[in-house]
């Protein structure tokens, strides 16, 4: 099923592996370009869900927000930004392919997804973790060449956590885990960051510790970050542009200062909040508060 | 940062391929008639420069003809059931997976039994009629054991052991009714026996599939791995989820109707094998897999073994051996991973 429209011309760089394809600043590298989808039950009963069209652009270096209170459709735009799942109408390209269509192998080496955290069957030690990044890169069977290992451990340095390299990833707390498995998306040397609320489980110092890295990431390396998360203000502080949903419609997209207004974000969070400019210029949001310290 | 390398494959594999010789040299020389260790190795060699005619006919009988077919034999079903043993446990994301715990050593039990039943002289039908009930067994265990559209641990053992439950009665329901005709006693089904050696030609046959089947879920080893961590992630790190999990799905089936169809349903080598091989080398599966089926062999061999010398002359079924062991580790690692 077509959408209509001519294929849009494939650029000419056909990466593969070890041609650097990454251009010069600037370029969008990532376009949703009116992305749907619905979930039901079965084939003939009404969707349970839906994310209505949805479109933005991310270029280079920059961090994304998708924000959004809980079951505004966070994950499923992730999901196809992902190519995990089809658009059920508009597309997805990651520098002219759609993702969802790319071999699983090709996604792996452009696209690096960081999940919650699932519980691992057979424990294993950091290095080991990190090293299943290699893996789209590796032949059936092929062993862990000393480069896969080297861009591993560059990897674990790249997010301060080399001292970790030779513990069980069981016996790490939160935060180191959380590290662990961002330097496993590193080793696979993505276009495309995406991560799927990152700092749901860490205390607050962990959570600023984990943008900031992941900021100068993006700037350093080039990468493109998503980021899924309903935390307002680290969206603010960390993000370039923010994505905002609300019950499976994109509400805006834009800067946050342009996005968050108090009038907005009260009616999606259903919750009385102040909405200041920091001193970066950067918005603020707070609880309005009823009671008054101040009494007497 | 220590990668596994094949070098380090290989030199774990060539250690457990001694061990699984002294294993068999033990064998050989253990028995309700005991051999020296010195002759066994003199007609070893004898054999080994084409003079076996010099051989003392008794000799011949009892460790050519008897013992080692049986060795061979045992050596081939252990292989066969742990490598399937360690592909269940990745296909179904659950480490106590086991042909026999899941009702799929039943299954196959039940196919062979079948076409014994439909046509007694077609010596390659039996396996395959086992290998398609041990896949459709799988099947139905796998769609009851979930939850929510959810692969669920606990609710998949359940059901395997139920089916395995059920479909025992169906195989105990034709043996009673068909009693009249051999099919095998009830002991060789259920509890598995080695003392049936296999067919000359079908020999070959054996060691071709185990080979083709074996190596095709080896050549999924990697991905596997990532398997393990769980199929959404397996699928971001570039990991065809449906193709890996069809070529496993369908050579453990190949695996275990195979065995099952020689040997009957021993039980729990294929949670034995791939468990002691992760304690003593890691879980990596590029390891597992070859280590688990040497280990398997090793198993079989010695379990068929007390078998035969415990209560000689009498001798119990290698399945009992093996249940009386795997029982206890299979509870063993319940417990743990229930904490």
């Amino acid at each position: 099923m077509s959408t209509g429209g001519p294929a849009t011309t494939a650029p000419s760089a056909l990466h593969s592996e070890g041609e650097d394809a990454r251009r010069g600043p600037g370029d969008v590298r990532l376009t949703v370009e009116q992305a749907s989808y619905a979930y039901s039950s079965g084939e003939r009963q009404a969707p349970l869900f839906t994310l209505q069209a949805t479109s933005f652009q991310a270029r280079q270096r920059e961090v994304v927000a998708i924000l959004g209170p809980n079951a505004s459709g966070k994950s499923t735009l992730l999901g196809l930004i992902s190519g995990a799942i089809k658009p059920l109408s508009g597309r997805v390209q990651l520098d002219g392919f759609e993702t969802s269509r790319l071999e699983p192998r090709t996604r792996a080496q452009r696209i690096a997804v960081v999940q919650q955290e699932s519980p691992l069957l057979f424990p294993s030690r950091a290095w080991e973790y990190v090293l299943q990044g290699r893996h789209p890169y590796g032949r059936t069977l092929r062993f862990e060449t000393p480069e896969d290992a080297a861009i591993a451990e560059n990897a674990l340095a790249l997010v301060g956590a080399s001292e970790l390299r030779d513990r069980w990833m069981d016996k790490i707390s939160g935060g180191e885990k959380q590290r662990v498995i961002l330097a496993r998306a590193l080793a696979q040397q993505p276009l495309l960051l995406l991560l799927d609320e990152p700092t749901l489980h860490l205390d607050i110092g962990a959570q600023v510790e984990l943008l900031q890295r992941l900021r100068r990431l993006a700037e350093e390396n080039r990468y493109t970050a998503i980021v899924v998360t309903h935390e307002l203000n680290l969206a603010a502080e960390f993000a370039d542009q923010v994505v905002l949903l609300h019950h499976g419609k994109c509400l805006r997209v834009g800067p946050p200062a342009a996005v968050y207004s108090r009038e907005l974000l009260e009616q999606i969070f259903e919750a009385p909040l102040e909405v200041e400019t920091g001193p970066g210029g950067r918005p603020r949001v707070s609880i309005r508060g009823e009671r008054n310290e101040t009494a007497g | 940062m220590r990668p596994l390398t094949l070098r380090r494959l290989l030199w774990i594999c060539g250690t457990l391929s001694l061990v699984l010789l002294a294993v068999v040299v033990a064998a050989l020389k253990l028995g309700a008639v005991p051999i020296s260790v010195s002759d066994l190795v003199l007609s070893l060699g004898r054999v080994a420069i084409g003079r076996s005619d010099q051989l003392p006919s008794e000799y011949r009988l009892i460790v050519f003809e008897l013992r080692l077919p049986r060795i061979l034999l045992g050596i081939l079903v252990g292989a066969a059931l742990s490598v399937s043993g360690a592909g269940f446990q990745a296909l179904l994301r659950n480490p106590l997976a086991d042909p026999y715990v899941l009702g799929v050593s039943s299954g196959a039990a039940l196919g062979a039994i079948l076409s014994l039943i439909a046509s007694p002289h077609l010596p390659l039908l039996t396996p395959v009629a086992a290998f398609a009930g041990a896949a459709l067994t799988i099947a139905a265990v796998y769609f009851l054991g979930r939850r929510k559209g959810q692969l669920d641990g606990g609710t998949l053992l359940l059901a395997g052991i139920i089916t395995a439950s059920f479909l025992s009665a169906v195989i105990m329901f034709l043996m009673t009714t068909l009693s009249s005709r051999d099919y095998r006693g009830m002991a060789f089904w259920q509890m598995g026996d080695l003392s049936t050696p296999l067919a000359e030609g079908l020999r070959w046959v054996f060691v071709l599939v185990l080979i083709v089947a074996g190596g095709a879920i080896y050549t999924t080893a990697a991905d596997l791995n990532l398997l393990l961590t769980g199929e959404r992630e397996a699928m971001h790190l570039g990991v065809h989820v449906t193709r890996v999990k069809l070529v496993v799905y369908l050579a453990a089936s190949i695996l275990t109707g195979m065995a099952v169809s020689v040997s009957g349903a021993i039980g729990y080598v294929g949670l034995l094998a791939p468990h002691l091989m992760r304690m003593l080398f890691g879980s990596d599966y590029r390891l597992l897999i070859p280590t688990s089926a040497l280990g398997g062999a090793i198993i079989v061999v010695l379990a068929d073994t007390l078998a035969r010398t415990i209560v000689a002359p009498t001798e119990l079924p290698v399945g009992a051996m093996t249940a009386m062991v795997g029982a206890p580790v299979f509870i063993y690692l319940l417990r743990r991973g229930l904490q």
